[in-house]
C-alpha cells in the first residue's frame, strides 16, 4: 500500500514537471519529436534510477557515517556525471541509432535538474533503499510520461495557426501551463 | 567586445531567461512572489560570478579532455558555499527556496558561461559577464515573481495590495508556465522593434 501511494503520487498527483518543475530544460528542448522524447524518456528512467541507488549507498554508508553530509551537493553531481558518461559509452556501442537520436541531449541529462533533484529529495524523505528506488523509478516515469504528451500537443501545434508572436516557445510555454492544469484535477488522490 | 557589451549583454538582449532559455527549473519553481525570485536571482548570481572568475584564471591549467568534470567541482563548491551561509543567516529564504538552492549546481546558465565564456577569455571580462548574466537572471525572476505575485496574491514584495487572494491559480504550478509564456512573446516583441 505504501509503495502505491508513492507511485501515484509521483506519477500523477505531485508530477516532477509539472508541479515540482524539476526538468524542465529538457522538457521544453526535446519535446518537438514523439519518438525523439520517448528515447529521452528511456534514458531518463535509466540513469535516474541508477543514480538514486548509488547517491543512497553513498550517503548512507560514506557521508554520512563520516560526518561528511555536507558535501552531499558535489558528491552527488560528480556521481551522476560519471554515470551518464558511462550511460554514453554504452549505448553509443549498444544502439548506435538512438544514440544519434539522442545527440546532444544525452550529456545534457547531467544537467537535468531531475535526476539530482530526485536523488536530494530521496534522501530528505527518509525512504530506505527499496522505497528510494520505487521514488525514482515513478517520478522517471512521470517525467517520460509528461514530456510524450507534450510532445504529442507540440507535433500538432506545429500544424496550427498561431500570432505570430506566440509562436514557438510562448505558446509551447503556455500549453504546458494547460497540461499542468489538468494534473492539478489529480490533487488528493492520494 | 567592449567590457562594457560583456556587462550588459545578459539584461535584455541574451537575458539566460527570455532569450536564451536556460535555468528554466529555478526559474518556474520559485518564483511564486518577487522576493523569492530575487533571493533565488542573487544567490545564482554569486555562484556564477564566482565560478566564471575560477574558470577563467585555471583556464590554461586544466587539460581539455576534463575540464567539464573540473568546471562542475568548481561550480558545486560555490554552492555549497550559499548554501551554509543562507541557512545560517537567512533561514526563512532557505526554507522557502528549499531544493532549488543544491540545484544551481545544475543550473544551466552556470555551466553554460563557464564553458561558452570563461573559458576562453580574460578574468576580467568573465567577472563582467558572469555579473552581467547573473543580474539579468535575477531581473528575470524578480518580474516573473513580481508578476506572478501581483496576480496571484493581490501583492508586491509582501505588501498587500488589496485583502485576500485574487487568482490563485497563479501561484500554483500552471500560473508560472503561462505568466512565462506571455512573457517570452513581449520581450520578443521589444527585442524585435530595436
Amino acid at each position: 500500500m505504501e509503495y502505491f501511494v508513492i507511485i501515484v503520487g509521483s506519477i500523477f498527483v505531485s508530477n516532477i514537471v509539472l508541479t515540482q518543475f524539476l526538468g524542465v530544460c529538457p522538457f521544453l528542448g526535446v519535446s518537438g519529436k514523439l519518438d525523439t522524447s520517448i528515447g529521452m524518456g528511456g534514458a531518463v528512467i535509466f540513469v535516474l534510477t541508477l543514480a538514486t541507488l548509488v547517491t543512497w549507498i553513498i550517503q548512507y554508508y560514506v557521508l554520512n557515517p563520516f560526518g561528511l553530509a555536507f558535501m552531499q551537493t558535489i558528491v552527488f553531481i560528480l556521481v551522476i556525471a560519471s554515470l551518464v558518461q558511462m550511460v554514453e559509452i554504452i549505448l553509443k556501442k549498444v544502439s548506435p541509432s538512438l544514440y544519434s537520436a539522442l545527440g546532444v541531449f544525452l550529456p545534457l541529462i547531467t544537467t537535468n535538474c531531475a535526476v539530482l533533484g530526485v536523488a536530494i529529495l530521496t534522501i530528505q524523505k527518509d525512504f530506505n533503499l527499496l522505497e528510494g528506488v520505487v521514488y525514482a523509478v515513478s517520478n522517471a516515469i512521470g517525467f517520460t510520461l509528461a514530456l510524450v504528451i507534450f510532445a504529442g500537443i507540440r507535433e500538432h501545434l506545429d500544424l496550427m495557426e498561431v500570432p505570430k508572436g506566440m509562436k514557438g516557445v510562448p505558446i509551447a510555454l503556455i500549453v504546458a501551463g494547460i497540461l499542468a492544469l489538468s494534473f492539478m484535477g489529480f490533487t488528493g488522490l492520494v | 567586445m567592449s567590457q562594457l557589451t560583456n556587462f550588459t549583454k545578459g539584461f535584455i538582449k541574451e537575458n539566460p531567461v527570455f532569450v536564451l532559455l536556460l535555468g528554466m527549473c529555478p526559474t518556474l519553481g520559485v518564483t511564486t512572489s518577487a522576493i523569492n525570485g530575487l533571493g533565488m536571482g542573487l544567490a545564482t548570481t554569486f555562484v556564477l560570478v564566482m565560478s566564471n572568475l575560477v574558470v577563467s584564471l585555471v583556464r590554461n591549467f586544466i587539460p581539455d579532455k576534463v575540464r567539464i568534470p573540473s568546471f562542475i567541482v568548481i561550480i558545486a563548491s560555490f554552492v555549497t558555499i550559499v548554501e551554509l551561509v543562507m541557512q545560517a543567516y537567512l533561514p526563512e529564504l532557505f526554507e522557502s527556496l528549499g531544493l532549488f538552492i543544491p540545484l544551481i549546481v545544475v543550473n544551466c546558465i552556470v555551466l553554460g558561461r563557464a564553458e561558452a565564456f570563461a573559458s576562453k577569455n580574460t578574468p576580467v571580462s568573465s567577472l563582467l559577464d558572469g555579473l552581467g548574466m547573473g543580474l539579468g537572471f535575477a531581473f528575470a525572476l524578480t518580474l516573473l515573481g513580481g508578476v506572478r505575485e501581483l496576480l496571484g496574491s493581490s501583492a508586491i514584495f509582501g505588501i498587500d495590495l488589496v485583502k485576500g487572494d485574487l487568482m490563485l491559480v497563479f501561484i500554483l504550478a500552471p500560473g508560472a508556465f503561462i505568466v512565462l509564456g506571455y512573457l517570452i512573446a513581449i520581450i520578443n516583441k521589444l527585442n524585435k522593434a530595436h
